[in-house]
């Protein structure tokens, strides 16, 4: 029984492959583009210096009376939400000094920046009695933090518009009918699918991990085991939900139109480009929902901040959970003809 | 007389604006090929669907060898669709042997190679075969189980006449290895000589079943004559003879080939044109359903 199961599963996954590896085109495009993003990204935005001082400050906006520093020139003062907040940035160099004004001014510096040596130094010229609390950390340029962006949005489309057309197209050619003759199970040709598509995903974000990460030299701060997990479970979760889409329907424009429909608001919305710390609750609620925000917020947990398993667990029994959720209801509301 | 391989015991398939299958019970002796004619739109794609399982009935059920279609049918079926695409980007072999994994017996897929002529062909991308290559390929991967039932709907549409005649010397070396067939088409020629037993359907019914001669036997102790429409006036029409219209012609049936020469002479109908011929299959169907059967 099992054997058979098995024995099956294998004969569809490893056609599957095939017909992936062999449509040369889709293979090509599927490693350009993530290449050619990155690149164009890393010269528009990973320059080393930026023409100001950038300096958080710990309110909901800057008022300029407030403290006399903060009508210094060629500073650029922006309004922080959270303490928490603020210090990664400072840790990570994405601003220079983090200042809070309530009460005796307090601020956080981060020893290891040269433009956070010279901040300093115009803040005490203008509160020398302010309170320092040092931090540490290496500079998180942009491209770094677009580095996983762009392994989850390739991953993104791999997983829902690779599998939603492939199903479709299977199911308009009458591929599926012909499958619903043998004694092939729908569990059992959609496990092989996801596992087919899990595979190249792998191997693809794999590649664009080790080329990319080469060529604007990144390095993990955290384990790479625990990135394999979590582009594991994003991918199946990803995937089943692309097997969801088009589990039922077999026209095309409305598959399409679906999968326009999740992927744009995770495009924007899950932190692809920028972080969304700091944007309203019910943006950041909605964000929440999609499978991606999740996979970007793990990974870059253990890429920028090397985050361990206990850290970002939340995100992994999400992920997990709805992979296996997206993957019933697929399975349960499959549909083999094309009507 | 044997347990029937598959019976089917008063289908029935409801669509919202037709009934395509209505109230059909029918069974299948094994070993033999099985014919299921008519013409388009008579409901007999739907009943071979139903039949192969991948169909729901509304009501009714199909058995085969006397219990409910289950993992056993799908195991021991082969099925050739009539239009059935296959993955892109795998060749002949890779299609043959993907489809061989889902069973756990069958052919080896050299010998089904073997068995459909597709050895010169084996390293071919599946997508670059001519029509009756493709389906020599599908009637490959319909036998890598070596099934003990295959169906095989409408299998020569669309093929030209060498392609057609090639396809039925493969379907008759089946025949020959006792397997069982059930065969939908509309070309009486092909269910004339491949067929043991027909059943010609029509509105979802069966209207006649038995061996082909014995139907033609049955209904016809005649001999047809056939005339151009135009050689047919309209006055004519009122003679006491049987008539059958198709699409170019009048068809007439007679066991009395004197009397209705002199009543079509009488009425000076012109005979030049005229063809004598003992009835065949489309004779047998035309006077079940009063239908041209290509229509």
């Amino acid at each position: 029984m099992m054997a058979g199961v098995t024995q099956r599963l294998r004969a569809v996954w490893h056609a599957r492959n095939l017909e992936f590896v062999r449509d040369r085109s889709t293979l090509l495009f599927t490693l350009l583009l993530p290449l050619m993003l990155v690149v164009a990204m890393g010269f528009m935005f990973g320059g080393k210096d930026r023409p100001l001082f950038k300096i958080g400050v710990l309110a909901t906006s800057i008022d300029k009376q407030a403290h006399p520093f903060l009508r210094e020139r060629y500073v650029e003062f922006v309004p922080i939400a959270s303490q928490a907040e603020g210090i990664q940035k400072v840790t990570h160099q994405q601003i220079d000094l983090l200042l809070d004004l309530h009460g005796t001014p307090r601020y956080w510096v981060n020893t290891d920046s040269p433009k956070g040596y010279i901040t300093e130094k115009l803040l005490l010229a203008s509160a020398a009695g302010a309170q320092r609390e040092p931090v540490t950390g290496a500079a998180v340029r942009y491209v770094d933090y677009l580095f996983p962006g762009i392994l989850g949005m390739n991953m993104m489309f791999s997983c829902l518009f690779g599998v939603g057309y492939v199903v479709l197209r299977y199911r308009k050619s009458g591929f599926l009918k012909r499958l619903h003759a043998t004694p092939l199970t729908a569990f059992e040709f959609l496990t092989a699918q996801v596992l087919s598509r899990l595979a190249l995903i792998l191997f693809v974000t794999a590649v664009l991990y080790a080329g990319i990460g080469a060529i604007i030299h990144f390095h993990s701060a955290g384990s790479l085991l625990l990135l394999l997990l979590v582009a594991v479970l994003g991918a199946l979760s990803m995937v089943a939900l692309g097997l969801t889409i088009a589990a039922r329907f077999s026209s095309e424009e409305l598959v399409g139109g679906l999968l326009n429909l999740l992927t744009w608001p995770m495009m924007l919305l899950s932190g692809i480009w920028f972080s969304l710390e700091g944007s309203p609750p019910w943006v950041r609620w909605i964000a929440g929902i999609f499978p991606l925000t999740h996979v970007l917020d793990a990974a870059r947990a253990i890429m920028l901040d090397g985050a361990g398993m206990a850290q970002i667990a939340q995100h992994l029994i999400y992920l997990a959970v709805t992979a296996v959720a997206f993957l019933a209801l697929g399975a349960w509301s499959f549909r083999w003809r094309y009507d | 007389m044997s347990e029937p391989i598959l019976e089917v015991r008063n289908l029935v398939k409801q669509y919202p604006s037709v009934k395509a299958v209505d109230g059909l019970s029918l069974a299948v002796p094994e070993g033999i090929c099985f014919g299921l004619l008519g013409p388009n739109g008579a409901g007999k794609t739907t009943t071979i669907e139903i039949m192969e399982g991948i169909l729901d009935a509304t009501s009714g059920e199909v058995r085969y060898r006397g219990a409910p279609l289950d993992q056993r049918f799908r195991e021991e079926a082969g099925i050739l669709f009539q239009k059935t695409a296959l993955q892109d980007f795998l060749t002949v072999r890779q299609s043959i042997t993907m489809f061989r994994g889902l069973y756990q017996r069958g052919l080896d897929v050299d010998e089904v190679i073997r068995l459909c002529a597709l050895e010169k062909l084996a390293e071919r991308d599946n997508r670059k075969l001519s029509g009756g290559q493709q389906q020599r390929l599908l009637l490959a991967i319909a036998l890598v189980n070596d099934p003990a039932l295959l169906f095989l709907d409408e299998p020569t549409t669309g093929l030209d006449p060498q392609a057609r005649r090639n396809f039925w010397e493969l379907i008759q070396s089946i025949k020959a290895r006792k397997r069982t067939l059930i065969l939908t088409t509309h070309y009486m020629d092909e269910a004339e000589l491949l067929c043991d037993e027909i059943a010609i359907m029509d509105r979802g019914r069966i209207v006649a079943q038995g061996p082909p001669r014995r139907l033609l036997h049955e209904h016809f102790a005649e001999v047809m004559l056939e005339l151009p429409k135009q050689d047919f006036p309209a006055s004519a029409r009122n003679l006491p003879l049987r008539i059958i219209d198709s699409v170019e012609r009048v068809e007439i049936t007679t066991d009395d080939l004197d009397t209705t020469l002199r009543i079509l002479l009488d009425a000076q109908v012109p005979l030049s044109n005229l063809r004598i011929r003992p009835a065949n299959l489309e004779d047998l169907f035309l006077e079940l359903t009063g239908k041209e059967l290509r229509a």
